[in-house]
């Protein structure tokens, strides 16, 4: 079990909890501390509850908690929204000067923090500061060292010139002197730093950087949450490399723009959400008919409709599966943890130009609004190979034509793979349709081309099983009579409920499902298993109804569908309940 | 390059099945004849054409095509030309294409001004589905869903394009060729997005708005006193519902295309096997 913390600041949207959070995630990770952070927050600009929380360990950490051990608390209202996850001798940090707070007791058995904030930001040059204050308040009480702050500071505000890091570094120290002065406390915590050197960042951004890095150079989308971060982070930097972010007017126009893209040679991708990915498989099954390359990211969050487009859900793998009139054939991957969210992107676009198939990237809401530290290593761009393809260039374009010099975009291959022209390729012009086509790529209604054409593109699929790696990330004790599954986001979670599980002698063999289609068969491990449980985060488990149709047996099920991600005591309890074990209230 | 390319070099093998005398079939001649002539050839023009009769031009003509889904032909067309600026990317629909499924794309495609040539075969009518009423039908117009007529206002093309600042709005007609292959050569030369309307007359579905209607009541700007860079003279035009024009009907000089603008100049196609130089930064970044 790490010996980690659980810290969390929370108020009203707008009230700057985001940057405040971030700077505080910062300044852990550059002292060489693992940080995973997560976020509550409401779909609206300002008001409403909301909040940053980090858990912080020198050991890795990949999930979040049912324990909150220190709050930073701007409204009464944060207080009752973390009261679950609060416990004997946590620390609540509060302006009892501040209106709303001034008749706020801290609850019993927890320590109440009365700190001026405002007061003392004031003092400090403005009452801006004020969640600085509350930061340095902060390392006070987790005797982290403050000096770590000022770095993430000058991160923050150091390209606003003047005095404003400055200011800020005065407003944390006055924070932490003003809680030095009027309270005698002795709480162990002592945030030790390391020498290592960590980098912060969220799954949005990981796909984003694992497009780049595969070489994508196109990107259309249209702003949803929580797809927006992918787009804003490859906004500035893919032009960097040559290329270009366009907002579309929709997300049936972003989709089109990254297949014309496509269709010009680039690897195009394009982000969004459930109810975008419901307009743009108008086009995908002619992105697959057309047999054109490209990565679709869907970025999960609760549905059916608007649903809660805060919230977390797994509830859209039946769409990216079966979605779309027609059968059509298609990739679905979906990264199982944040750093796994580059690597999946790169193999993503790999996929795509390898098999002129469209890939489905899954992933979800918890994966993009959590951050977590990473040694740089991690993310080794040299460790990057880009996989084009059959492209064929003025050269190459003659092997791949008929006896009157016409190319053939949907030659019947034996792989299912056929040759691909850019626009541009002397001899290679051709034309492309969502129409049944003949090697020509032009329409047809022969019925025995319609048969070598479907053949043809499900035979793409048939080769990728052959041919690439469809395992799953295994963790636990491979001897233990408990399998448990799961597929995407889950994985830290579950990593970290099986430390749980040890500590109660309960041993687990934990499957970790990166890949949906095609998907490893489990059917031996399954048949070795006595208990089988699938865990995702949907009502109807959609996966498990796939394993158990795979296995052709039935799977126990955890299911998660309250708009919250798993946290690792709570699965951990969850599991022990699916296996019969008894399960202890946590604090 | 462009003298040994011939307009025929951008037909294809493949027999149109378009109804004798349809109208598409000199809009497509004239698409033709006005790339060749303005020295493009079949494997640097990237064309994509729409869904119904209309969209059937991506199979008849030589170049590298996609026949896409109903309605968003634009937007695969804005993706080709921002990922390689090289190529010469023409569309193709009809009216129920562009101003109906696809009016959404059409406003926002002509004020994103991307360097290319949209061809909306216009008849007035849904051939494909056997004669119903079109965004463009007139409003007493009988078909078989709208048996008294649709009984609303047709899309004015031209000025919607005008309202979401189009920098090059014409109209020509398929019959008459010359001015046809005129007004796109007009259009594929210009910088920015260029619309050309081209009325195209359904002879199965379309009693009304036929040849005779159109060669009877069509007036040439070329032959009148309008100057296509007076937006004030456009205006008036495009709400001129008494007469039917063909020409230039106005055209932004001082346009510069959206790519230009965004400094998008390369072509994305080419890149290297490995991750782009500099791309360890991204990681550091995020210390």
């Amino acid at each position: 079990m790490p010996e980690d913390l659980n810290w969390a600041i929370g108020g009203e949207a707008g009230d700057g909890i985001d940057s405040t959070g971030k700077i505080f995630a910062q300044a852990l990770s550059r002292a060489g501390r693992h940080v995973f952070t997560s976020k509550d927050f409401a779909s609206r600009i300002r008001g409403g509850y909301t909040a940053y929380k980090i858990r912080t360990s020198v050991d890795r950490v990949e999930s979040v908690v049912d324990r909150l051990d220190i709050l930073i608390a701007l409204t009464q209202r944060t207080v009752e929204e973390n009261m679950s996850e609060l416990h004997e001798g946590s620390v609540i940090i509060y302006d009892g000067e501040r209106t709303t707070m001034k008749d706020f007791e801290a609850p019993e058995g927890m320590i109440g923090l009365n700190v001026p904030l405002r007061r003392l930001a004031e003092e400090a040059g403005g009452a801006i500061m004020q969640n600085i204050v509350a930061l340095g308040a902060a390392c006070e009480v987790s005797e982290f060292p403050i000096e770590n702050l000022d770095e993430s500071l000058e991160k923050r505000f150091g390209a606003k010139g003047g005095s404003i890091v400055e200011n800020n570094s005065k407003a944390a120290r006055k924070g932490q002197e003003y809680v030095r002065e009027n309270y005698d406390l002795d709480l162990d915590y002592e945030l030790e730093t390391t020498d290592e050197d960590y980098v912060l960042l969220n799954g949005d951004e990981a796909i984003g950087m694992g497009a780049i890095a595969a070489g994508c150079r196109f990107y259309a989308g249209y702003p949803i949450t929580p797809a927006t971060n992918v787009m804003e982070y490859m906004t500035g930097r893919v032009e960097q490399f040559g290329g270009a972010v366009i907002q579309a007017e929709d997300e049936l126009s972003a989709i089109n723009m990254a297949l014309g893209a496509a269709r010009a040679g680039a690897r195009a991708m394009t982000a969004t959400s459930g109810p975008g990915i419901d307009l743009m498989t108008e086009t995908f099954g002619l992105i697959a008919t057309s047999e054109t390359p490209l990565v679709i990211t869907n970025v999960m969050r609760s549905g059916p409709s608007t649903g809660m487009p805060t919230k977390q859900e797994q509830g859209d793998l039946n769409q990216m599966l079966y979605g779309g009139h027609g059968e059509i054939p298609r990739f679905v991957v979906a990264p199982t943890s944040i750093s796994e969210c580059f690597h999946k992107t790169v193999e993503a676009f790999n996929l795509a130009e390898k098999y002129q198939t469209p890939v489905y990237l899954a992933a979800d809401l918890a994966l993009a609004v959590s951050e977590q530290t990473f040694p740089p290593e991690e993310f080794d761009m040299d460790a990057v190979e880009i996989d084009r393809g059959k492209v064929v260039d003025d050269e190459t374009v003659g092997d791949w034509v008929n006896d009157k010099q016409q190319f053939k975009p949907h030659a019947l291959t034996e792989d299912g793979v056929s040759p691909r022209a850019f626009p541009g390729t002397k001899g290679g012009a051709h034309m492309s349709t969502g129409l049944e086509h003949d090697e020509l790529g032009r329409r047809t209604e022969d019925t025995d081309m319609r048969v070598k054409q479907v053949d043809k593109r499900n035979r793409k699929v048939q080769t990728a099983i052959e041919n690439e790696d469809w395992s799953p990330r295994e963790f636990g004790d491979a001897d233990s009579e408990n399998l448990v599954i799961s597929w995407g986001s889950n994985e830290g979670a579950m990593r970290e409920a099986m430390e749980f599980l040890e500590e109660d002698d309960v041993s687990v063999r934990f499957l970790s499902v990166p890949y949906i289609f095609p998907r490893p068969d489990l059917t031996e491990e399954i048949a070795k298993a006595d208990e089988v449980i699938v865990v995702e985060c949907n009502a109807t488990g959609q996966f498990a109804n796939l394993i158990e149709h795979d296995a052709l047996t039935r799977v126990k099920r955890v299911n998660k569908y309250n708009g919250v991600r798993f946290k690792a005591d709570e699965l951990a309890n969850e599991i022990k309940a699916a296996l019969d074990e008894p399960v202890e209230a946590t604090a | 390059m462009s003298s040994d390319v011939r307009f025929t070099d951008f037909k294809s093998d493949k027999q149109p099945t378009w109804c004798p005398g349809c109208g598409d079939f000199g809009t497509m001649n004239g698409m033709m004849k006005a790339l060749a002539e303005t020295g493009n050839n079949p494997d640097n023009t990237f064309l994509v054409a729409g869904i119904g009769c209309s969209g059937k031009i991506g199979t008849y003509m030589h170049a590298y095509a996609l026949h896409g889904v109903h309605g968003r032909a634009l937007p695969v067309g804005i993706g080709a030309k921002l990922a390689n600026p090289n190529l010469e990317v023409m569309v193709a629909g009809g009216d129920g294409d562009g101003f109906s499924i696809g009016a959404g794309h059409f406003v926002h495609a002509v004020r994103r001004n991307v360097d290319m040539t949209y061809v909306v075969m216009d008849n007035r009518i849904y051939g494909l589905t056997k004669g119903q009423a079109s965004p463009t039908s007139r409003e007493d117009f009988e078909t078989s869903t709208t048996p008294d007529g649709p009984m609303q206002a047709p899309v004015n093309p031209h000025a919607l394009a005008l309202a979401a600042g189009g920098t090059f709005i014409a109209q020509s007609f398929s019959s008459d060729a010359m001015r046809h292959v005129e007004i796109i050569k007009e259009a594929i030369e210009h910088p920015g997005f260029a619309f050309v309307n081209c009325y195209s007359p359904c002879v199965t579905f379309n009693d009304v708005d036929t040849y005779d209607y159109f060669r009877d009541s069509l007036v040439d700007l070329k032959e009148t006193d309008h100057d296509p860079t007076d937006k004030d003279a456009a205006k008036d035009v495009i709400f001129d519902t008494e007469k039917e024009y063909q020409g230039v009907i106005y055209k932004n000089e001082a346009s510069v295309p959206f790519e230009d603008r965004w400094g998008i100049s390369e072509d994305m196609s080419k890149i290297e096997s490995k991750p782009p130089e500099g791309a360890m930064d991204l990681v550091r970044e995020f210390y």
